[in-house]
């Protein structure tokens, strides 16, 4: 048993090596890229909704909530798409050799997770010039980047499953993508959305997340979170309910396949 | 059978394949086969096998192309599933099918080593510990920093059967990994697979090379459509892979002439000092006073040749009895006929060919098989 983990583990860190080296290579930026890719993003947007269509402007803090944001939602959807075409994508590798079929995801979410490391790294270093000092409540995020990336890995084995058998679940995920980009709150802040509807959001778990990151990140930005919101206990408990239900089926769905995907894939 | 203690037992195992027409990668196949089902076919590749290797046997598994071989080992290795039955294994077992799995041509061959030893089993600090070694073994130094892609074919393969070599387990697989390299490599690799069997380390082999069968291993089995048709002595095992690949029909020539002579009675495969019988015959009215065969090898050899001389034939054909005195190979016949003027009605190059099965004898070698006995004096 301690011999299977350790063989894991080296295979899971000899993979994230592999991508990690493979992913950047040929460009003269390299690693930077995976940095740049959200700051150009965060500049186009925060041009356009303090300057063009203030809806931030009064919003304390906008553009480090709105970097955060930005950053979060890349992880996300760089993890779940990446995930989605793991198992795919090393065919070759589960078509010759019984390794555990998870660690092919695993792996591929990791790159995403190091990118996200990077990446908050820049918005602290955003945050301290832009007058959020640091705080002890900076220590509990990185527990909110742990709900965030239990939920990710959920959905990524699910659609890693799925995409062995239907290959049109990438390009449904990517309209998913756009759609929830605009739905999590990313942009738009979520006192800008109607009090009555604000629950309908909330049971969104990245919306829960975001928020209460950004709670976190700016403790004097009297952030709406779902714990202050006034959102009654089912509508608190909702998100992590609909984690747990996506979790188990992406873990369950993906274990049940697994065994089949040297031959299918 | 016996009381050694089983390493791997294959019981009773069934692996079908569902193939469907059109492989339903996207939705909407997904939904036109909901409509029109039936829409696929299953296809049995292996159909009730069981079997059991012993700790220490070097065993081998041989087949022809489709006979279920590779999803044997891929069904002992883990890495399929089996639709019934079950893979019980006593021991670690190395799950390497293939050489250089998980290579990846945009890394250096270092990093390649550190890969490919990782899904070999190993930690990083074990593969420094042997990292030089597989590259001397492999014979690149000079190139280890260099992307994979631009090796040479024969390069990656020796760097990756290195690698393969380290492994060491309770069990160890191998799919076709001696057909690989040049000569020498081949050597190098045939000694590292001695060791093993010296070492009394248990390995599978799948191979098409009998001579590596009946050199290497001391059990094997051979497929045939799924099902194991002869398990147990090398020998016989390899007999029997060589009797599946004689063709049917022996291939004789077609040329364009009036293929006057006929060719009966004789058989496609001979044991060595067999008596091959056969018939040769013509048309009555083509007025036949001679005939003559002769067997060649199939590079074009001459080895034997007779005909009737000044015997006058009268009939319409002639009977042969012919000892083989050959050696295992490929053979091919020739005959002739001609008339009662001397001139030659028909000659035909290859009228039948025939094969000699290999007695896989490792003291006795050559085209011809000739009587010979030897004595050794007594040293003084």
């Amino acid at each position: 048993m301690r011999y299977l983990h350790t063989r894991n583990r080296a295979i899971l860190s000899e993979m994230i090596r592999t991508d990690f080296k493979v992913r950047y290579q040929g460009s003269v930026l390299g690693y930077l890229w995976a940095i740049l890719k959200p700051l150009f993003m965060f500049a186009v947007l925060y041009i356009l909704f303090v300057y063009i269509a203030p809806i931030g402007k009064s919003v304390p803090h906008y553009g480090i909530s709105l970097l955060l944001g930005i950053v979060f939602w890349n992880f996300f959807s760089e993890a779940t798409m990446i995930g989605a075409t793991s198992v795919v994508a090393h065919g070759e590798l589960i078509r010759k050799i019984s390794i555990p079929r998870y660690l092919v995801v695993l792996a591929s979410s990791a790159s995403a997770m190091i990118n996200l490391g990077l990446s908050m790294v820049v918005v602290l270093i955003f945050a301290a010039f832009n007058g959020v000092f640091p705080s002890i409540s900076w220590l509990l995020i990185p527990i909110v980047i742990l709900e965030f990336y239990v939920f990710t890995l959920g959905i990524a084995f699910a659609l890693s499953a799925l995409f062995v058998k239907f290959r049109d679940i990438t390009y449904i995920w990517e309209v998913f993508l756009q759609a929830g980009f605009y739905a999590s709150m990313v942009i738009i802040p979520l006192t800008a959305v109607p009090e009555k509807l604000r629950d309908w959001f909330f049971i969104n778990p990245i919306v829960q997340i975001l928020q209460d990151a950004r709670a976190l990140l700016i403790p004097s930005g009297n952030n709406l979170t779902i714990w202050n919101s006034g959102a009654t206990l089912a509508v608190k408990l909702a998100p992590l309910a609909l984690i747990t239900v996506v979790c188990l089926f992406g873990f369950l769905y993906f274990k049940s396949r697994s065994k089949y995907f040297a031959e299918e894939v | 059978m016996s009381n050694k203690e089983v390493a791997i037992s294959v019981k009773n195992i069934h692996k079908n394949f569902i193939l469907s027409q059109h492989k339903h990668t996207s939705l909407k196949q997904v939904a036109v086969n909901i409509v029109q089902k039936n829409n696929t076919t299953t296809q049995k590749v292996l159909d009730g096998v069981s079997f059991d290797i012993h700790k220490g046997d070097f065993f081998g598994i041989v087949g022809r192309n489709g006979s279920g071989k590779s999803t044997l080992l891929k069904l002992i290795a883990g890495v399929y599933s089996p639709t019934t039955g079950s893979v019980e294994l006593n021991g670690g077992l190395t799950p390497f099918i293939e050489l250089g799995v998980g290579f990846n041509p945009e890394l250096s061959g270092r990093d390649n080593v550190f890969l490919n030893g990782a899904l070999l089993g190993y930690t990083r600090k074990q593969m420094e510990a042997m990292y030089d070694d597989i590259v001397e073994f492999a014979e690149i130094e000079e190139h280890m920093d260099k992307k994979l892609k631009n090796y040479s074919s024969g390069m990656q393969v020796r760097l990756a059967f290195s690698i393969a070599i380290k492994a060491k387990n309770d069990i160890l697989i191998f799919d076709e990994v001696l057909a690989v390299g040049d000569e020498a490599f081949q050597r190098k690799c045939m000694a590292v697979f001695r060791e093993y069997k010296k070492n009394k380390q248990t390995v599978v082999l799948v191979t098409h090379s009998m001579e590596n069968v009946t050199t290497l291993c001391n059990r094997a089995l051979m497929l045939e459509d799924g099902k194991i048709v002869t398990i147990g002595d090398v020998k016989k095992v390899a007999e029997a892979y060589q009797k599946s690949n004689i063709p049917a029909n022996s291939t004789a020539d077609k040329s364009p002439g009036q293929n006057l002579i006929k060719i009966s009675g004789n058989k496609n495969a001979y044991e060595i000092g067999d008596t091959m019988k056969l018939s040769l015959s013509w048309p009555t009215s083509q007025n036949i006073s001679w005939a003559g065969v002769s067997i060649s090898s199939v590079n074009g050899e001459h080895l034997f040749n007779t005909n009737t001389g000044t015997t006058n034939i009268e009939g319409d054909s002639i009977d042969y009895e012919v000892e083989l005195s050959l050696g295992p190979g490929e053979y091919q016949l020739a005959a002739s006929i001609k008339d009662v003027d001397g001139n030659f009605v028909e000659s035909r190059d290859k009228i039948a060919t025939f094969s000699i099965y290999d007695d896989y004898s490792t003291t006795v070698g050559g085209l011809a098989r000739m009587k010979y006995r030897y004595t050794i004096p007594k040293k003084k």
